[in-house]
């Protein structure tokens, strides 16, 4: 229960983080808050050869507005997003969703950069950067580019970076008007990982329909899910029991994949996607009518 | 491997400690062998359990997912920092009283637990409580005499503070 050898390096800015990783090569990891990386190093079901710690990297972490929504620093830590009265104002999903991620002493050092590279198909902010249409930034040696967050995710812990990459910076764009949004998940113990989350976010029409619907759920396959057949139903719609119903019928239909283990069985988890499902829609759709 | 030691210098309860490290050591490990401060325990060691749960630069972190040197230049709270010229803490005498504790293997965690969150929101509801110790774990206690000692500390720290800081009229 303790890590193997490693070379270890403090970066003091990105260009060094990513000339570090270059020299270290692909054996090598970046460091941001250690919630999951430590734990896999402790258990030896990782084994890196080098780690860059970007933690001492301060102009990594900010929330800054950035086209009517947030840009945030990938270094920027859980806690902090959830005190971020920038991100609360523009984006109270973000804030919602990160007092879930974890326990607060986790929270108090694990980063959103951190649990999106990581890419645990269990985890919220996956789920919640799908719902949202983020824009990932990410740098390297030879460059930046930027990465639709839809085509971030590839796989249980597996993402579109390629070795060297460090993700650094998360771009979230603004609701339109008359929308809003939820969080919610279900779990065995406040903070545990959830068996199933659901982010929802919905806009209505000026009379009052449903103009889109967006979805993003954890916990259901071996990357976060994007239901994209249920939200094209909502749309036209009028925000009742009866839509919600028929889209959280189309989300189950649509999962093939959700795990099965001690904590709940894949047609459980099934069952909980439904009706989580539900519940976010309706609660978005609530806090839709109220900013209209 | 000609990166794999680190000089560090950490602060602890006020103390520096100058060490020259295994930069693979967790502060948890560093804190228990190199410092003699066993107060901190090792539970799971992946970060689920809380026992190792201690404040860095006030914040409570788990030293078990923390490299010690990335304590570097920070400074460290451990259950021994609670304790003045050998008088407990409120929380640790609140503890005491309201049997917060059986087999105490959790007790330090739970401590620093409470200790950030009196810091941060000196009158906590139950509800506030429980939800700041989510992420520290007791086996015996059944979590409420935790609850109840951590509420009755908050009352005797806002009584403490109503005395030690005048108002002016009874300074």
């Amino acid at each position: 229960m303790k890590p193997s050898r490693f070379s270890y390096f403090l970066a003091r800015s990105v260009d060094e983080a990513v000339q570090l990783l270059a020299e270290q090569g692909e054996e090598s990891r970046v460091l941001a808050g250690g919630q999951s990386l430590m734990p896999l190093m402790n258990m030896r079901l990782a084994r890196p050869s080098a780690l860059v710690d970007l933690n001492e990297i301060g102009t990594l972490a900010y929330v800054r507005p950035w086209d009517g929504g947030v840009a945030l620093g990938a270094m920027t830590r859980d806690a902090d997003l959830e005190q971020a009265s920038l991100a609360a104002e523009r984006l109270p999903l973000l804030v919602e969703a990160s007092r879930q991620v974890g326990h607060p002493a986790i929270r108090n050092r694990s980063t959103v950069g951190g649990s999106i590279a990581h890419a645990d198909p269990a985890a919220e902010l996956p789920a919640v950067m799908l719902a949202l249409d983020a824009e990932l930034e990410a740098r390297s040696a030879s460059g930046s580019r930027t990465i639709a967050a839809r085509d971030f995710f590839q796989g249980p812990f597996e993402t579109s970076l390629v070795p060297g990459e460090i993700l650094t910076e998360i771009r979230v764009p603004g609701l339109s008007p008359r929308s809003g949004s939820a969080f919610m998940e279900f779990a065995r113990r406040e903070g545990d990982y959830a068996l199933v989350g659901v982010a929802a976010v919905v806009a209505l029409d000026e009379d009052g329909t449903i103009a889109s619907a967006r979805l993003g759920l954890c916990s259901v396959g071996q990357t976060p899910v994007r239901p994209t057949a249920a939200e094209s139903l909502l749309k036209g719609k009028r925000p009742a029991k009866d839509a919600w119903q028929a889209a959280s019928e189309a989300v189950v239909a649509s999962l093939n994949e959700p795990p099965s283990d001690i904590h709940g069985s894949a047609d459980y988890r099934r069952h909980l996607a439904g009706v989580m499902t539900r519940r976010a829609l309706a609660l978005a759709a609530e806090r839709a009518e109220r900013n209209r | 491997m000609e990166d794999d030691f680190m000089p560090v210098r950490i602060s602890v309860n006020g103390v520096t400690h100058r060490l020259f490290l295994e930069t693979r050591r967790t502060l948890l490990d560093v804190l228990r062998e190199d410092m003699g401060l066993t107060g901190t325990n090792v539970g799971c060691e992946h970060g689920s359990c809380g026992a190792c749960t201690v404040l860095l630069d006030g914040k409570s972190v788990r030293a078990c997912l923390l490299l010690a040197v990335q304590a570097n230049n920070h400074e460290v709270m451990t259950v021994e920092g609670l304790a003045q010229d050998g008088e407990m803490h409120p929380l640790q005498q609140a503890f005491w009283e309201k049997q917060g504790l059986q087999c105490g293997f959790c007790t330090p965690g739970f401590l620093m637990t409470a200790y950030e969150l009196l810091q941060q929101n000196p009158d906590p509801t139950e509800e506030e409580i429980r939800f700041a110790l989510s992420g520290n774990t007791c086996r015996c206690t059944g979590y409420q005499h935790i609850v109840d000692a951590i509420r009755s500390a908050a009352q005797a720290m806002q009584q403490q503070a109503s005395v030690t800081t005048p108002s002016g009229t009874t300074a």
